[in-house]
C-alpha cells in the first residue's frame, strides 16, 4: 500500500509550508517534496507606486528580516535614481545589514536550532525549545538571547525601529549616524565577542556528534551561489556574483547582479507556489544550487576579519573541496556571525563614518533598476521597473529562500529516506525532516515561531488518498 | 470669505457653558479655536474660503435639533454652543471611518505617516476600527509633474488645494469632477498636472495637503512634513494694502 505523509507547518509570515513524503508498499520513502503553499503578492500590489515608496513597502514582506528587503530595495532605487550612494552612507548600510545578519542568524542558531543540537533529535518535543535549552545550559541560552539583542539593537539604533526601520531610503539614508548611537554600538563589541567565541567552543565538538545527520542532511553535491567583495572576501552588501561547484571550483565570477537573468533561470513546479532558482547554464534540474551561509564560505578566497578568518580555515579544512551537508549551515552560520560583529567595528571604528553626507537625490533616472544583496538566509534580489514619472511598471523579486528550493527539496527526500525505513514513522524522524528545512532557516519556518518549533500536522495518507492518521504537534 | 475689514459688532455666545465674546463675522470654528476648544475639522483652513466639505466641525446649536457644521455658521448673540457629546462624537467617527473606508490609506507606507492630519484626529477621535466595508478603489498616481507627486489614494477631497492655488496663487489648476465617492480632484480640467499651464510650481497645494495625496517627490515613508503656509496672514497683508 502506498502512504503518504504530510507535515504540515503552520504559519504567518511568508506562505505556508508543508512537507509530503511518499511511501511505497515496503513503507520505505519512494519520494518527497517541500512545498509552499501560499504567496503573498507584493510584486503584483507595488504596481503604480512611486519607486521611492518601495524599500519601505518591500521591508514589510518579511517580519524577520526586513532589513535585507530594505536594502536590496534601495539599491534598485539607487539604479534607477542612477546615482552612487555615498560612501558613508554605503558603509552603514552594511552594518544595519549586518545587525540584521547577527540578528537572524542567533535566532536560527540558538532559538530553533539550538535545542536539536543539545537536547538530541530524539528529545522530547515539549522539551525541543529555548527554554528546554535554558534548562540543560543556561549560558547557551543566555548568550542566544544576548546576541541576539545585539542584533536588534543594531538595527534599532540606526534604523529607528526595532521592525520595518525607514532609515533606508532610495539614494542612501534619511539621517547622519549620531555618535552617541554609535558609540553604544560599539561598547557592546567585546561582550558579544565573548558570548559567540564561547559559543563556538561548546558548539565544534558538539557538531562531531552529529555524523549521521551530516551524511544525510541535504549532503550532495550542488553548486554554491553568493556574493563576493573585490578581493573576493565575504561580503553582503554589494559586490559581484560568484558560483562554485561542489569541489570548490569557480564556475562564474565577477557576474553583474544586473545581468542576473543571464544565469538565474526560474522554474515553477507544479507542487510549490515557490519558484526554484536555477543555474541556467547548467539547465533544470543540474543547475541546483544553494545559497545562505554555507554558500557564502564555500564561495570566497579569505574572510576579511581575523577571528572569522582563523575559524574560516577550519571550516573549509572540514572537507576536500568544499563542506557540503547542509548541516554546515549551522558552523557557517556562527562564523558569519563572528564576522558580522568584528566587521560591524571595524566600520564604526572609522572616523569618517559621522560625515553628513549620506544622501544623493535624484528622479527617475532609469527605466529599470536590480538590487541584489545578501540576507541571512541568501542572496535577495530585487528587479524594478518604472514608467517616465518614475511609477512602478512590473517587478521581480528572488528571494534567498527560491535560491535553495531545489536544495530544500532534495534535502528532505534524502534525509526521509534515511531516517524513514520499513513504514515506521517516529517522531524523531519526522523531527529530522523537518531540522533539514531549518538548517536552510527558510523565512517560512523561523518568521512567528520563536519558541523553536513548527507546529505541525503529520497526515498519513493512503493510496486512495484517504487519510489514515493524523498526529498534530505544536 | 477671507476676512475682510467690514464692520462688525461684538457678540457674546456660550460655548460649552463658557460666556465668550467674539465679533460677528466670526465663525463658530474660529471663535472656538481662538479660545482653545477643540473642535476637529479638515477642509477649514485659516486664511481660504470655507466651504464645508468634511463636516468633521459639526457642532449642537441650542434650538436646533440639526447639527451645524461650525465653519459654516457665523456666531450670533446669546448663541449656545455644544462642541462635546456623545452624538457629537458619533458622528465625527463615522466621517473618518468613512474616508478611510472611501479610498487606501497604507499609513505603514505613507509620505506623510506620523505628519497626517487624518491620521492624527483618527487618533485623537479614538478610531481604531473601521466599521465600514472599504472600497477599495483603484485609483492611480499623478507623478507627470517635475516636483511634486499626486496619489489619489490618500485624497480625503476637502478641496484645501483647490482654494489655496485659486484663493491665494490666482493660478486655479484644481477643480473637484464628480460627485460622491466618484469624485477626482484633477489638475487643469483634466490633462496632467506636468502637463498643466497653468501650475506655478509654488507647491502651496502640496503644503496645505492635511495627508498624503499631495506630496514632494522622492519623499520616502514619512518624510513629507508639510510646511502650513499662512495664508490668513498674506491675506491680511493683501487686504490691507489694498485699501
Ligand atoms: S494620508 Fe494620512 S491617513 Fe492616509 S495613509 Fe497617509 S498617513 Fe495614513
Ligand atoms: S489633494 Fe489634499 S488638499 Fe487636495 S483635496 Fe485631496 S486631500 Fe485635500
Ligand atoms: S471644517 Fe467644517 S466642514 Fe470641514
Amino acid at each position: 500500500m502506498t502512504k503518504e505523509i504530510m507535515i504540515d507547518p503552520v504559519t504567518r509570515i511568508e506562505g505556508h509550508a508543508k512537507i509530503t513524503i511518499q511511501l511505497d508498499d515496503a513503507g520505505d520513502v519512494s519520494d518527497a517534496h517541500f512545498h509552499v503553499t501560499q504567496v503573498r503578492g507584493f510584486e503584483k500590489f507595488s504596481e503604480g507606486r512611486p519607486f521611492q515608496e518601495m524599500p519601505a513597502l518591500m521591508a514589510r514582506i518579511c517580519g524577520i528580516c526586513p532589513v535585507s528587503h530594505l536594502v536590496a530595495s534601495a539599491k534598485a532605487c539607487d539604479t534607477l535614481m542612477a546615482v552612487e550612494v555615498p560612501e558613508v552612507a554605503a558603509d552603514l548600510r552594511r552594518v544595519i545589514n549586518l545587525g540584521q545578519i547577527v540578528q537572524s542568524h542567533a535566532l536560527s542558531f540558538f532559538h530553533l536550532s539550538s535545542p536539536d543540537l543539545l537536547l538530541g533529535m530524539d528529545a522530547d518535543p515539549a522539551k525541543r525549545h529555548i527554554f528546554g535549552v535554558a534548562e540543560a545550559n543556561m549560558q547557551i541560552a543566555q548568550d542566544g538571547i544576548w546576541l541576539r539583542k545585539f542584533g536588534q539593537q543594531v538595527i534599532e539604533r540606526l534604523g529607528g525601529k526595532r521592525v520595518h526601520p525607514g532609515w533606508i531610503v532610495a539614494g542612501g539614508l534619511a539621517e547622519p549616524l549620531k555618535v552617541e548611537l554609535r558609540d553604544a554600538i560599539l561598547a557592546d563589541i567585546p561582550e558579544a565577542l565573548q558570548r559567540l567565541q564561547r559559543t563556538l567552543a561548546w558548539f565544534k565538538p558538539v557538531q562531531e556528534t552529529f555524523r549521521e545527520e551530516m551524511r544525510a542532511f541535504a549532503n550532495f553535491p550542488t553548486l554554491f551561489m553568493g556574493l563576493v567583495s573585490k578581493t573576493g572576501g565575504l561580503e553582503h552588501y554589494d559586490g559581484k556574483v560568484r558560483i562554485v561547484d561542489a569541489a570548490g571550483k569557480i564556475v562564474g565570477d565577477n557576474l553583474e547582479p544586473a545581468d542576473y537573468a543571464t544565469y538565474i533561470g526560474e522554474k515553477v513546479e507544479n507542487y510549490s507556489y515557490l519558484k526554484s532558482a536555477y543555474y541556467k547554464p547548467m539547465g533544470y534540474p543540474d543547475g541546483i544550487y544553494r545559497v545562505g551561509p554555507l554558500a557564502r564560505l564555500n564561495i570566497i578566497d579569505h574572510v576579511g576579519t581575523p577571528l572569522a578568518e582563523r575559524e574560516w580555515v577550519e571550516f573549509r579544512e572540514l572537507q576536500r573541496g568544499v563542506p557540503l551537508s547542509s548541516f554546515y549551515y549551522h558552523y557557517a552560520r556562527l562564523i558569519e556571525l563572528l564576522f558580522g560583529i568584528e566587521k560591524i567595528q571595524q566600520i564604526l571604528e572609522s572616523p569618517k563614518i559621522l560625515d553628513k553626507r549620506v544622501r544623493a537625490f535624484a528622479g527617475p533616472n532609469r527605466s529599470e533598476g536590480v538590487g541584489m544583496s545578501e540576507a541571512p538566509r541568501g542572496t535577495l534580489l530585487h528587479h524594478y521597473k518604472i514608467d517616465e514619472s518614475g511609477l512602478m511598471t512590473w517587478s521581480n523579486l528572488i528571494i534567498a529562500t527560491a535560491n535553495n528550493n531545489m536544495a530544500m527539496d532534495r534535502g528532505v527526500l534524502q534525509t526521509a529516506k534515511q531516517f524513514i525505513q520499513g513504514g515506521k514513522v517516529t517522531d524523531g524522524a519526522l523531527n529530522r525532516v523537518e531540522a533539514v528545512i531549518r538548517t536552510f532557516d527558510p523565512c517560512l519556518s523561523c518568521s512567528t515561531h520563536a519558541v523553536g518549533q513548527m507546529p505541525m500536522v503529520v497526515d498519513v495518507l493512503g493510496a486512495d488518498g484517504r487519510l489514515i492518521e493524523r498526529t498534530t504537534r505544536n | 470669505m477671507s476676512p475682510t475689514m467690514t464692520e462688525a459688532t461684538v457678540v457674546t455666545l456660550k460655548i460649552d457653558d463658557r460666556e465668550i465674546s467674539a465679533r460677528s463675522d466670526q465663525t463658530v470654528l474660529e471663535v472656538a479655536w481662538e479660545n482653545d476648544v477643540f473642535v476637529p475639522a479638515l477642509c477649514h483652513y485659516e486664511g481660504l474660503g470655507d466651504v464645508g466639505a468634511c463636516r468633521l466641525c459639526l457642532v449642537e446649536i441650542k434650538g436646533s435639533p440639526k447639527l451645524t457644521p461650525a465653519c459654516a455658521i457665523k456666531v450670533v448673540q446669546d448663541m449656545e454652543v455644544i462642541t462635546l457629546s456623545e452624538r457629537l462624537q458619533k458622528y465625527r467617527r463615522s466621517i473618518i471611518e468613512l474616508l478611510f473606508a472611501e479610498r487606501n490609506h497604507i499609513c505603514s507606507v505613507c509620505v506623510s505617516n506620523g505628519h497626517c492630519e487624518l491620521q492624527w484626529l483618527a487618533q485623537k477621535l479614538g478610531v481604531d476600527h473601521i466599521r465600514y466595508p472599504y472600497l477599495y478603489p483603484k485609483v492611480s498616481v499623478d507623478a507627470s509633474h517635475e516636483r511634486f507627486a499626486l496619489d489619489h489614494n490618500r485624497c480625503i477631497l476637502c478641496a484645501r488645494c483647490v482654494r489655496a492655488c485659486d484663493e491665494v496663487e490666482g493660478a486655479h489648476v484644481w477643480d473637484l469632477l464628480g460627485r460622491g465617492v466618484d469624485t477626482r480632484l484633477i489638475s487643469d480640467l483634466g490633462t496632467p498636472w506636468g502637463e498643466s499651464e497653468t501650475c506655478t510650481t509654488c507647491g502651496k497645494c502640496v503644503h496645505i495637503c492635511p495627508t498624503g495625496a499631495l506630496f514632494e517627490k522622492g519623499k520616502s515613508v514619512a518624510e513629507m512634513v508639510h510646511a502650513r503656509p499662512r495664508f490668513a496672514a498674506m491675506a491680511r497683508v493683501r487686504n490691507n494694502s489694498g485699501r
